[in-house]
């Protein structure tokens, strides 16, 4: 089977300062994977490098397009780069409103990723923005109203709804369930295992919450001073981490 | 007074800056093309974008028509008129058939244009974005890579909000299938006029920036297959010339809530009414005449 | 029956007789001469060229009286009498550190070489209004010195930090700089753009973001480092002679400001410089223009984006100008009654489809 994401020795400096280093994996279709570490370990500069967000200063980053299977993101044009990032790819963020359109109602935050790829009739968008609100468990009464009338995690969700409108093949997130209540992220990541296992789809969650990654991820990469320390199957890295970092990392999880 | 400037005010350097603009503008219809926009002896937003590009079209030959909201008459139109009268010298007509070049605030004239004719608009924001993502910067990364989603998201937030598209005038446009652009505060009603036979220039002085339709360019209002565009006017009659089919003024004519409605294309109203064409209020026959 | 409204041309020219009348005033009064505006509303003239982007103090005080007083006006007067003046050229760089200063104040040193001059200043008036000058006839007070006889040399307090690596070095450049009334501004504008648009900017909205970085949005801890008002001689290389030759002179105001030190672990810290240059007698504008550059400059120098309006250089530069904003904040006085219709169809049409009923009932 083609890797959906082919990832090379990338590498990000800030200056003289490492962002991530010569990091290098393969996410399958249909798998997800998780990226931990602590504030200031790269897993940030890894997503937003691999998103098309920062450019990196070297590597490659293949991605199995629909029309000319496996292309180098990194290269590609701007053009080609923007037509994947609102169809194939979508990008959850850490806050909602960075992702949203505050001024714009739910259904229009919803049905923009369709009209941007050239959906021109008002009931038919309407609709599939009805349906998705419903996915992520927003009445349609609501359909109406602008973002900024939504509790927190109806906010998280409505983001959610409006990156997988189009049936992305690859969701990056960013601590999707950072700045909500417990009893919130509780609910959320129940929503987003179902959506994950219901649509095949391939993630990259970036979080520092091990309960996350238990929930959602197949596989893990540790992160630490920009360099990947450890990966494998997630309960493998878990129940069993080889690391003295991924040990700490674990058992101070499991004090709390 | 006159010879004090050089013909149509603008010195000749400046003229061919803002022809190039011009050319360049019309070898990529809708693209705003940018251009150093001089300080004219008007405020900005009354017009220095198309008296610009007026002055780089006009020869001592052409025969210069200047309307604004559709009538020769208006203030402002008197105004610039006035201008090219003192600073080229040129001749000047209310007749739209007559003149050569026209330049106009908010309305298309009604009597089709020729080849022969080129309209030139004044434009107060040419960016069709600007209200909606307000830095230049993205809006022409937006252009560049039609990136054109957020236009239709306004679109549709009009219908969600209002059940039908609220955009009456200065309604976008999209141009040979590839640039959307602003076709100035023309009411919606003159959108499928600007599918034309002459030279269509936009000028807008402040924001520094061209456009242009060459004849025949494709010109297609945006809208939704269920909600099409919809050109729509004031559903009664010319009340002068009994026109059916123009775009109308409403006049307030008492304080008890009397109105009528008049041909805002005052050339064309005047035009109807000496070939006999008779509204509810006209003013008899032999006196229009006289 | 109904007969069009026409007369636009005849109300127009009743207009401007009637502004013509006005502007005279009262006949019993003596017109005010162009001569008068020039030497006694001197501050005046200097922001008319200044913000006019032409030094011309004759045209200036011709605007001025031309526009009532209105000082928008008379900058809109010049401007568009700049427009048509052909360039022949332009001057070499003016040398500030050679200004004749009838004003030269330091706020970050007590004394320095050349001395504190406070020059023609309203600083430490009291203001009270001086009933002597509604007087006719007032008498030159016969007590202070004009100028200073022998200027001792001022060097520039900047420079003084310089030698010591305590303040930020400017990159000189050879390049010849863009021309924004030349080429159409695009952004990044880039800092020589960005000054010129500063030095031609609008007096209050400078003031106005120079103020607000002053209260906390993007504060940049400004100290006046060194501000000059003096006359500065203009040369001009003439192709067919090969050389220089001084074809005049201007008055400007120069301001450095030394601001907040940035460093980190690689760099040792040093101060940051904001400027500003102004044509004329005009030093709230340069010390504000001072200010605005330097907190536009955060990218240039490695500070952050606290989204403070005074960092936004084109939220700056495209509000900056107020020929500009003056004409199209205007023309909404314009008719709009095309555009109006065409709302107001709207509006009633969508009215009649939301309730009709409810209209009707309320009317009853």
């Amino acid at each position: 089977m083609t890797p959906l994401l082919t990832v090379r020795d990338l590498s990000k400096t800030y200056g003289g300062r490492i962002g991530c280093a010569d990091v290098s994996f393969d996410l399958y279709p249909g798998e997800v994977l998780g990226i931990v570490g602590e504030s200031g370990s790269g897993k940030s500069t890894l997503l937003n490098c691999l998103a098309g967000q920062l450019v990196p200063d070297g590597g490659q980053v293949v991605f199995d397009t629909r029309a000319d299977g496996p292309r180098d993101t990194l290269i590609m044009s701007e053009p080609e780069r923007r037509m994947l990032a609102r169809t194939d790819w979508a990008f959850v963020h850490q806050n909602a409103r960075d992702g949203l359109r505050m001024g714009v109602s739910a259904g229009g935050n919803v049905g923009e990723r369709l009209m941007a790829v050239g959906a021109r009739n008002y009931g038919d968008i309407r609709s599939a923005a009805i349906d998705w609100l419903g996915r992520v468990e927003i009445t349609e009464d609501r359909v109406d109203d602008r973002p900024t009338a939504f509790s927190g995690g109806m906010q998280q969700r409505l983001q959610i709804a409006r990156n997988l409108v189009t049936g992305p093949r690859l969701v990056f997130m960013d601590e999707p369930t950072g700045g909500l209540d417990v009893s919130v992220q509780a609910r959320l990541l129940d929503l987003l295992r179902g959506l994950v296992r219901d649509m095949g789809l391939s993630a990259i969650i970036v979080t520092h919450d091990l309960a996350v990654v238990r929930l959602l991820a197949d596989r893990l990469m540790v992160m630490k001073s920009g360099q990947v320390i450890e990966q494998g199957l997630t309960d493998q890295v878990l129940d069993d981490p080889q690391a003295p970092y991924t040990q700490l990392l674990v058992s101070s999880v499991l004090q709390v | 007074m006159s010879q004090e400037y050089n013909f149509a005010y603008l010195d000749e350097q400046t003229k061919r800056m803002i022809r190039r603009a011009i050319l360049k503008g019309l070898a990529i219809p809708g693209y705003q093309v940018p251009f150093a926009s001089r300080e004219m002896p008007m405020p900005y937003g009354w017009g220095t974008g198309g008296v610009q590009v007026t002055a780089a079209c006009l020869t001592p030959a052409d025969t210069l028509k200047v309307i604004d909201q559709g009538a020769d008459d208006t203030t402002n139109a008197v105004s610039i008129r006035k201008f090219f009268e003192r600073t080229a010298g040129v001749a000047t007509t209310e007749s739209t058939r007559d003149a050569t070049v026209i330049q106009t605030r908010h309305r298309i004239p009604e009597e089709p244009l020729t080849e022969d004719q080129i309209l030139v608009y004044q434009v107060p924001i040419p960016e069709p974005l600007r209200f909606l993502e307000p830095r230049e910067t993205e809006t022409r990364v937006m252009h560049a890579l039609e990136d054109y989603g957020l236009m239709h998201v306004k679109l549709y937030e009009d219908i969600a909000r209002n059940g039908e598209i609220a955009t009456a005038y200065a309604y976008p446009v999209k141009v040979e299938e590839r640039y959307v652009m602003d076709p100035s505060p023309i009411p919606k009603f003159d959108n499928p006029r600007l599918e034309s036979a002459a030279i269509q220039l936009f000028g807008a002085g402040r924001e520094q920036r061209i456009y242009a339709l060459p004849p025949y360019t494709q010109v297609v209002s945006l809208d939704f297959e269920d909600h099409p565009f919809n050109p729509s006017k004031a559903d009664h009659p010319c009340a002068l010339c009994g026109a059916d089919h123009t775009y109308l003024d409403e006049v307030i004519t008492d304080d008890q809530g009397g109105r009528m409605f008049v041909c805002s294309d005052t050339d064309y109203c005047s035009r109807r009414q000496a070939d006999g064409h008779r509204g509810d209020m006209a003013p008899p026959v032999l006196e229009a005449l006289s | 029956m109904y007969v069009a409204v026409k007369g636009g041309e005849k109300a127009i020219d009743n207009a401007h007789s009637w502004l013509a009348e006005e502007r005279r005033g009262d006949v019993a009064v003596p017109d005010l001469t162009v001569d008068q505006i020039r030497e006694q509303m001197a501050l005046a003239v200097h922001r008319v060229m200044a913000e006019g982007s032409l030094y011309d103090p004759d045209l200036a005080a011709l605007a001025i009286k031309q526009a009532r007083g209105d000082l928008i006006e008379a900058i809109f007067l010049i401007r568009a009498y700049r427009t048509t003046l052909p360039r022949l050229g332009h001057s070499r760089p003016i040398e500030t550190d050679d200004m004749a200063c009838d004003r030269r104040i330091s706020a970050t040193f007590k004394d320095l070489p050349g001395g504190q001059v406070l020059g023609p200043t309203f600083d430490y008036t009291h203001r009270l209004l001086d009933f002597k000058l509604a007087a006719e006839g007032e008498a030159l007070a016969d007590t202070a010195p004009i100028a200073p006889v022998d200027q001792a040399p001022m060097p520039r307090v900047t420079e003084f930090l310089n030698r010591d690596g305590l303040i930020q070095t400017e990159q000189a450049s050879d390049a010849t700089p863009p021309d924004m009334t030349r080429a159409p501004m695009a952004y990044p504008a880039g800092r020589p753009l960005r000054l010129q648009a500063l030095s031609r900017g609008d007096e209050g909205f400078l003031l106005g973001m120079a103020y607000s970085s002053q209260r906390g949005y993007a504060r940049n801890h400004p100290f006046v480092g060194e501000l000059r008002i003096g006359k500065v001689p203009v040369s001009m290389e003439i192709p067919e002679l090969g050389f220089d030759i001084e074809i005049g002179e201007i008055t400007v105001t120069e301001c450095e400001t030394v601001n907040q030190f940035a460093g980190s672990k690689t760099e040792p810290a040093q101060f940051t410089r904001g400027y500003g240059l102004v044509f004329g007698q005009t030093e709230r504008k340069a010390i504000s223009m001072a200010l605005v550059d330097r907190a536009l400059r955060w990218q240039e120098l490695g500070e952050d984006n606290v989204g403070a309006p005074a960092q936004d250089e084109e939220f700056v530069i495209s509000h900056s100008d107020n020929i500009q904003a003056t004409g199209f904040l205007e023309h909404i006085k314009l008719p709009h009654y095309v555009d109006f219709q065409s709302e107001l169809e709207l509006v009633r049409r969508m009215r009649l489809a939301a309730g009709a009923d409810e209209v009707k009932e309320a009317a009853e």
